[in-house]
C-alpha cells in the first residue's frame, strides 16, 4: 500500500462528543469541543502556516506563524493554542497577517543558513515551505548580523542521526517530543533569549545524554537540524510503503520510505494503531541487517557438519533435504523428523510449516519458540478465561488508574508500550512494579512507582497469592462480577484456599523477601484504586511455576472485576513480532490453528478434508522432547525455520549435543546462526522487507507486512516451504500470501473475517474477527468469558527446585536491553552495537565486595550445568543475593548456565532462576 | 573537594527540601549558596532525587544568569548595565573594569539594576556591598582593597 505525504493537522485529535460549529475563511466547519482553530481549519482544507505545531505534540504557540484574526477580537491569536468556539468567524489570510508572517519569517531566516540546494532536507523542509507560503522575498535584517552559523558544531555522535545546531530554529518540537512521546526528557533548551539552544543532557553530545535514540525528535524536526544519516547519504525518498516492524511484540506500524528497492528510512506510521506514530531505536533505525554482507543468499548443503558448505541451486538443496527427510523416516519411522516454526516469520509462513509437518511429514512434531517464552500464558489464560491471548488494546492503558507491571521491563523489551506506561503515570495513574530488579519504571524522570515489590526470583506465585489473600481478607472482592461472570463453585474453593493463613503476606514475606505491609498496601491499591490493568512478561512465565503465576494473575483480575472493559485486563507483553501469530497458527504439537486440539475429531476432519490427507490425533513432540529424543536416537531430522535453539534455548550444551546427533538439520535463516553450525542444509530466508504477509502482535492485532524489495535469495520464506513440500511430493498452491490467509480464514473461526482487502481498508484487525465481529475485537471478554464462566484456579506456591546452596549462593536472573533483540542475530548487525557492545553481569556492590570483584572485572559465573565469563557491573538495581545479565551476544553463553528446569504445565524453561557462584578471574588467567 | 563529600552536601540540601513541591529553584539557590556555584556533579543528584532529567535541571540552571556553572573568583564584582547607570557613564566603567580585571582572580559580572538609579553608576561586591557613583578611580581603590584581603 503506497502512502503519499500525510497531512499534518498541527494539534492532536480531540475526542469529545460535543460538536462546535464555526466559520473559517467563509467555510463552515464542525469539530469536537476543545479542537484548536488550526486543526479545525486544516481539517476543512484551510492550510494555516505553522512551524512549531505538529499533530504529534500538544500545542505550544511559539513560532507566531499561525496567527489568525477572529471577528470581534483584538490582536492576532495563535490558531494552535486557541480552541474553537461556537459561531466564531476566523480569517487566516488578511493583508495584516501576511505582513506579520513575512516579518516573523524574515527574523527566522536572518539566522538560518541559505544553503537550501545542498541541504539534506531540501524538498522536505517545513521552513523552506513556509518561506514559500508567506512569500518571503527579502531579509531586511540581512544575514550578516548575530547568528549561530559559526559557533555551532555538528553533533554526529549518534550512529543514526546528526544534530546540526546551525540550522535550528528553536521551535522546541524535539524537546517536546522527547518529553511527551518518548518520556526520556533527554533534551532541553539551554540558555535564554538569543542564546537559547537545543541541548541534550547537560550540554553534551547526544550519545552522552539520556537519549535512547527513539528518533522522535528527528521525526518532528521541521528542518535538517536533526536528520537521519541515511537521508543525508541517499537523499529524500521517492515512495513510501506501509508495513509492520519485525522486532518486538508491540507491532509498530511503519512507513518504509524508499528509493527504488533501497530503504531510505523507516518512519513510525501515525495510523499504526499499536504505536500511533512512535517508535524505538530498533524499529526506527536497526533495519540495516537486512542488507548486511553476512546475509547468506545462496542455498547450501553438506553431507557432514565437518564438511565445507557447498553452494547449490534451490532445486538441489530442496531435493537433498527432501530425500534426507524421507530416508530418515524410512529408517527410523514417521515420527523421526519435525520442524520449528519461527515467531519472526509471518502468520502465513508459520501456517505453512505446521501444515507441512502435519500433512507432509505425517506427524505433529511441530513447535515454536513460544515454548520457551509465553507457553504458560497460552495455558494459564485458556484455562481461566478461555483464550490464549491478552485481553486489551495497548491504547486501553489510557484509561487505567492502577498499572501493575510484573516480570516485565517495557522500557527495554517493549519500548513503545513503555512510553505509553510512562505517559499514563505522568497523567496520574498509580504504578506497582513487581520485579527482583529496579527496572527503569521504578524511578525515572516524572515517573515513580507507588510500590516496588523487589521479590526474590521464583516467588511470583507467593506474592500474587498473598495479593489474593489481602483482597479476600479486606473485603475487596467484586462480588457482583464474580456472581455474574464466574464459576462460583471454583471461586468458593479458591476463596477458601487463598484465605488460609499460609497464604497471608506475613506467612510468605520471608520466602519472597517483600515486607508484608508492602504486599498489603499494593494489593489494596490494585483492588480499590479504580481501573486496574496488569502487564506481565517473561519474568512471570519463564519459571517452574510459570503457568501457575499466569493463573494467579487471571484470578486477581476476575476477583476484582478488572476484565471486559477499557483500562483493565490481563496483558502478556509478547516478546517477538509474531509470537502471538505463531501460536495462533497452530505451531504447537497438540493444536491446529485456532487452538483446536489435534485429538478433536471435528477439527481434524476439517483439516483432513481441506488438505486431502489423513492427520494424526496424537500430539507430537515439544522442543525439549525433540532434543531428548535426538539424544536417545528416535528423532533424526529437523526443519528449523528462522529459529536459533543452539543459542536461545536453555542448557545449550545439551541442545548442541542433540543437534549434533541428528542426521539432517535444515536451517532456514538470514544468517549462518549458531544452529547452522549443526546444519546439513541451509536455505536462505527473507527479511520482513522482502515479503508480503501478516504479523499478529500482543494485542491480537493482525497487521500487514509489505514487500518493499525483492528477496535477496530469490524466494520468500513461504515460497521455500511450498517448494520443500513439493520436493516431498505434496503440492501447495498459493500465488500470494493473500491466498494462504484465505485458507486460514476458511479453516479458523476466529480469523474467518480476515482477508487482505479488509486489512488494506482498515489497516489492522484484532482477532477474533468473524461475521459477528467483522471489525475485530479490541477488548476481549466484554459480556462473557470466551470459555463461558471465568474459572478461578488454586495457585499453591511451590518453591523451585533450583535452590541456592553454599556452592551456588547467588540467583541469576536474565533480561534484555533496549538496543538489542533477543540473541542479537539482527541487532548485532546494525549500529545498535554502539549502545550495547557486550552483555555484563549486574551484581550488588555488597556481593561484589565479598568476592573482591570490582566494576569492570572479568568474572566467571558457574551454575550446576555450566559456566561462562562476563564483565561485572556493580549496581544497586539488583538486591544482594541476585545477579542479572542479558543474552544478546553469543559469546556471553548465558544459556550455557541456565538449567533444564521448566514449567510444570508447558515445559517453558526456568530461564529466570539459576543458582550460581561468581568469582573474579585473576589477570592473565583468562583463556582467550 | 572529593566528589563523595560534594554529593553528601548536595544530598543534605535535597533532604532539607524533601517535602517541598517544585523544589528545583530553592535547591539550586541553596546549592549555589553552599558552593558559590552549581557543580555539574550536583545536577545528576538533583535530577535523580527530584525525578527530573539532567536536561531539565540543566535547562533551568542555564536559563537564570544568577546560577553559575563554574566556581567564581575570590570575589564577584557586579557592574550595573541598566539604562540609568549607562546614562551616568556606566559603559566607560565597564570598559575600565574589563581591563582592570582581565588578569585578576576576581569575577566580573553584569547586573541589571541595583535600585540605585539616582546615584549611578553602581556596583555590587559579593552580593553584599553596594557602591554608588563609582568612577574608575574609586573602582580601582575598591579592587585594590579586595585583592589585598584573603
Amino acid at each position: 500500500m503506497l502512502i503519499g505525504r500525510e497531512v499534518n493537522f498541527g494539534t492532536p485529535v480531540v475526542s469529545d462528543a460535543r460538536q462546535i460549529s464555526l466559520e473559517i475563511d467563509g467555510k463552515f466547519v464542525t469539530v469536537p469541543l476543545g479542537t484548536s482553530i488550526m486543526r479545525a481549519g486544516i481539517s476543512a482544507g484551510v492550510m494555516i502556516p505553522k512551524l512549531c505545531a505538529t499533530d504529534a505534540l500538544k500545542p505550544f504557540g511559539s513560532c507566531r506563524l499561525c496567527l489568525v484574526e477572529i471577528e470581534g477580537r483584538r490582536g492576532f491569536p495563535a490558531s494552535c493554542t486557541t480552541p474553537v468556539e461556537s459561531g466564531m468567524k476566523v480569517s487566516t489570510q488578511t493583508p495584516k497577517l501576511a505582513e506579520l508572517r513575512r516579518s516573523v519569517m524574515e527574523l527566522y531566516i536572518s539566522d538560518h543558513p541559505l544553503d537550501c540546494l545542498t541541504c539534506s532536507a531540501n524538498g522536505n523542509c517545513e521552513l523552506q515551505s513556509m518561506a514559500g507560503v508567506v512569500g518571503l522575498r527579502e531579509v531586511r535584517y540581512g544575514i550578516s548580523g548575530a547568528n549561530h552559523f559559526a559557533e555551532a558544531t555538528k553533533d554526529e555522535s549518534n550512529p543514526y542521526f546528526t544534530f546540526d545546531p546551525a540550522k535550528c530554529i528553536v521551535c522546541n518540537r524535539c524537546v517536546r517530543a522527547c518529553e511527551e512521546l518518548q518520556g526520556s526528557f533527554a533534551l532541553t533548551i539551554a540558555g535564554r533569549g538569543f542564546e537559547s539552544r537545543v541541548t541534550p543532557g547537560q550540554g553534551q553530545a547526544f550519545m552522552e545524554s539520556e537519549c535512547l535514540s527513539c528518533g522522535a525528535c528527528v521525526n518532528v524536526c521541521p528542518t535538517a537540524t536533526l536528520m537521519e544519516k541515511t537521508v543525508i547519504d541517499q537523499g529524500q525518498a521517492e515512495h513510501a510503503v506501509a508495513t509492520t516492524c519485525a522486532y518486538c511484540g508491540v507491532g509498530c506500524g511503519f512507513k518504509a520510505e524508499m528509493k527504488g528497492n533501497d530503504v531510505v528510512r523507516m518512519i513510525p506510521w501515525k495510523d499504526g494503531k499499536a504505536n500511533e506514530g512512535h517508535a524505538c531505536v530498533k524499529g526506527r533505525f536497526a533495519w540495516g541487517y537486512a542488507t548486511h554482507p553476512d546475509r547468506v543468499t545462496k542455498p547450501m548443503i553438506r553431507a557432514k557438519t565437518t564438511d565445507q558448505w557447498r553452494e547449490v541451486s534451490w532445486g538441489e538443496a530442496l531435493a537433498y533435504a527432501a530425500s534426507e527427510f524421507r530416508r530418515i523416516q524410512t529408517k527410523y519411522g514417521r515420527d523421526a523428523i519435525g520442524a520449528l516454526v519461527s515467531s519472526r516469520c509471518t502468520n502465513e509462513e508459520g501456517y505453512l510449516v505446521q501444515k507441512l509437518v502435519r500433512a507432509v511429514f505425517g506427524n505433529n512434531n511441530v513447535d515454536t519458540c513460544a515454548r520457551v517464552c509465553h507457553s504458560p500464558t497460552g495455558y494459564g489464560l485458556a484455562q481461566t478465561l478461555g483464550t490464549s491471548a491478552g485481553t486489551q488494546t495497548f491504547k486501553s492503558i489510557e484509561l487505567a488508574d492502577v498499572i501493575v507491571v510484573i516480570g516485565a521491563n517495557p522500557s527495554e523489551g517493549h519500548p513503545v508500550f513503555g512510553s505509553r506506561v510512562k505517559r499514563r503515570v505522568r497523567e496520574g495513574a498509580k504504578l506497582i512494579v513487581i520485579d527482583p530488579r529496579a527496572i527503569e519504571l521504578v524511578s525515572s524522570p516524572h515517573v515513580n512507582a507507588t510500590h516496588h515489590l523487589k521479590l526474590n526470583p521464583g516467588t511470583n506465585v507467593a506474592v500474587l497469592t498473598a495479593f489474593a489473600h489481602v483482597i479476600v481478607e479486606e473485603g475487596l472482592l467484586n462480588e457482583k462480577f464474580i456472581a455474574e461472570r464466574c464459576d462460583t463453585k471454583a471461586f468458593e474453593e479458591w476463596r477458601e484456599f487463598v484465605a488460609r493463613p499460609a497464604n497471608s503476606p506475613e506467612a510468605l514475606e520471608a520466602e519472597c523477601g517483600v515486607p508484608a505491609a508492602d504486599i498489603r498496601a499494593a494489593a489494596m491499591l490494585y483492588a480499590s484504586g479504580g481501573n486496574a490493568a496488569i502487564y506481565y512478561g517473561l519474568g512471570v512465565t519463564e519459571h517452574a511455576q510459570g503457568s501457575t503465576a499466569v493463573i494467579a494473575i487471571a484470578n486477581l483480575a476476575m476477583a476484582t472485576g478488572n476484565l471486559g472493559k477499557d483500562g483493565v485486563g490481563v496483558n502478556p507483553l509478547r516478546g517477538q513480532n509474531n509470537v502471538q501469530g505463531a501460536c495462533d497458527m497452530g505451531s504447537f504439537p497438540h493444536e491446529f490453528p485456532g487452538y483446536r486440539h489435534v485429538s478433536e475429531g471435528a477439527s481434524r476432519t476439517l483439516f483432513e478434508e481441506a488438505w486431502g490427507v489423513a492427520l494424526q490425533s496424537e500430539p507430537g513432540l515439544r522442543i525439549p522432547n525433540m532434543f531428548d529424543a535426538a539424544l536417545s536416537g528416535s528423532f533424526r531430522g529437523l526443519y528449523c525455520q528462522g529459529e536459533d535453539p543452539a543459542q536461545s534455548d536453555p542448557n545449550s550444551l545439551h541442545v548442541k549435543a542433540a543437534l549434533a546427533a541428528m542426521e539432517c538439520v535444515v536451517v532456514q535463516d538470514l544468517f549462518l546462526n549458531e544452529t547452522a553450525k549443526f546444519a546439513h542444509v541451509f536455505l536462505p530466508g527473507a527479511s520482513y522487507l522482502e515479503k508480503d504477509g501478516t504479523f499478529t502482535n500482543a494485542e491480537r492485532r493482525i497487521s500487514r507486512v509489505r514487500k518493499v524489495m525483492p528477496p535477496l535469495s530469490g524466494k520468500a520464506d513461504w515460497e521455500i516451504t511450498i517448494d520443500l513440500a513439493s520436493a516431498l511430493g505434496y503440492s501447495m498452491r498459493y500465488a500470494h500470501p493473500a491466498n494462504i490467509m484465505d485458507e486460514i480464514a476458511a479453516l479458523t473461526p476466529s480469523f474467518s473475517g480476515v482477508n487482505y482487502d479488509k486489512l488494506d481498508e482498515v489497516g489492522s484487525l484484532q482477532w477474533p474477527c468473524n461475521s459477528s465481529t467483522p471489525n475485530g475485537t479490541p477488548i476481549m471478554h466484554v459480556d462473557r468469558f470466551v470459555r463461558g464462566l471465568g474459572r478461578f484456579m488454586i495457585t499453591q506456591y511451590v518453591p523451585t527446585d533450583e535452590k541456592v546452596s553454599r556452592r551456588f549462593p547467588l540467583i541469576l536472573t536474565t533480561g534484555r536491553v533496549l538496543s538489542q533483540y533477543n540473541v542479537g542475530t539482527q541487532t548485532r548487525r546494525t549500529h545498535n552495537i554502539a549502545f550495547h557492545a557486550e552483555d555484563v553481569l549486574e551484581i550488588h556492590p555488597h556481593d561484589a565486595e565479598c568476592r573482591g570483584v570490582r566494576n569492570g572485572d572479568q568474572i566467571r559465573i558457574q551454575s550446576r550445568v555450566g559456566e561462562t565469563v562476563l564483565r561485572a557491573s556493580l549496581s544497586e538495581r539488583v538486591s544482594p543475593g541476585v545477579v542479572y545479565t542479558t543474552f544478546h551476544h553469543p559469546g556471553s553463553n548465558a544459556n550455557v548456565i541456565t538449567t533444564e528446569n521448566s514449567d510444570w504445565a508447558t515445559n517453558c524453561p526456568e530461564y529466570k532462576v539459576t543458582a550460581v557462584e561468581v568469582a573474579r578471574i585473576e589477570q592473565g588467567t583468562l583463556a582467550s | 573537594m572529593i566528589p563523595d563529600e560534594l554529593i553528601d552536601r548536595v544530598r543534605s540540601i535535597l533532604n532539607s527540601h524533601h517535602h517541598q513541591a517544585g523544589a528545583l529553584l530553592p535547591v539550586l539557590h541553596d546549592v549555589q549558596a553552599e558552593f558559590n556555584y552549581v557543580p555539574s556533579e550536583a545536577v545528576s543528584e538533583i535530577a535523580n532525587t527530584l525525578k527530573l532529567s539532567r536536561a531539565e535541571v540543566h535547562g533551568v540552571l542555564t536559563y537564570y544568569h544568577h546560577f553559575r556553572q563554574t566556581p567564581p573568583g575570590k570575589h564577584v564584582v557586579r557592574v550595573c548595565r541598566a539604562e540609568a547607570c549607562q546614562a551616568q557613564g556606566g559603559d566607560a566603567l565597564v570598559a575600565h573594569a574589563e581591563r582592570r580585571l582581565a588578569q585578576s582572580s576576581l569575577t566580573l559580572e553584569p547586573v541589571y539594576c541595583l535600585g540605585l538609579c539616582a546615584i549611578g553608576p553602581s556596583i555590587q561586591i559579593d552580593e553584599i556591598n553596594l557602591h554608588a557613583q563609582v568612577t574608575p578611580g574609586k573602582f580601582d581603590a575598591l579592587i585594590a582593597d579586595l585583592e589585598g584581603t584573603p
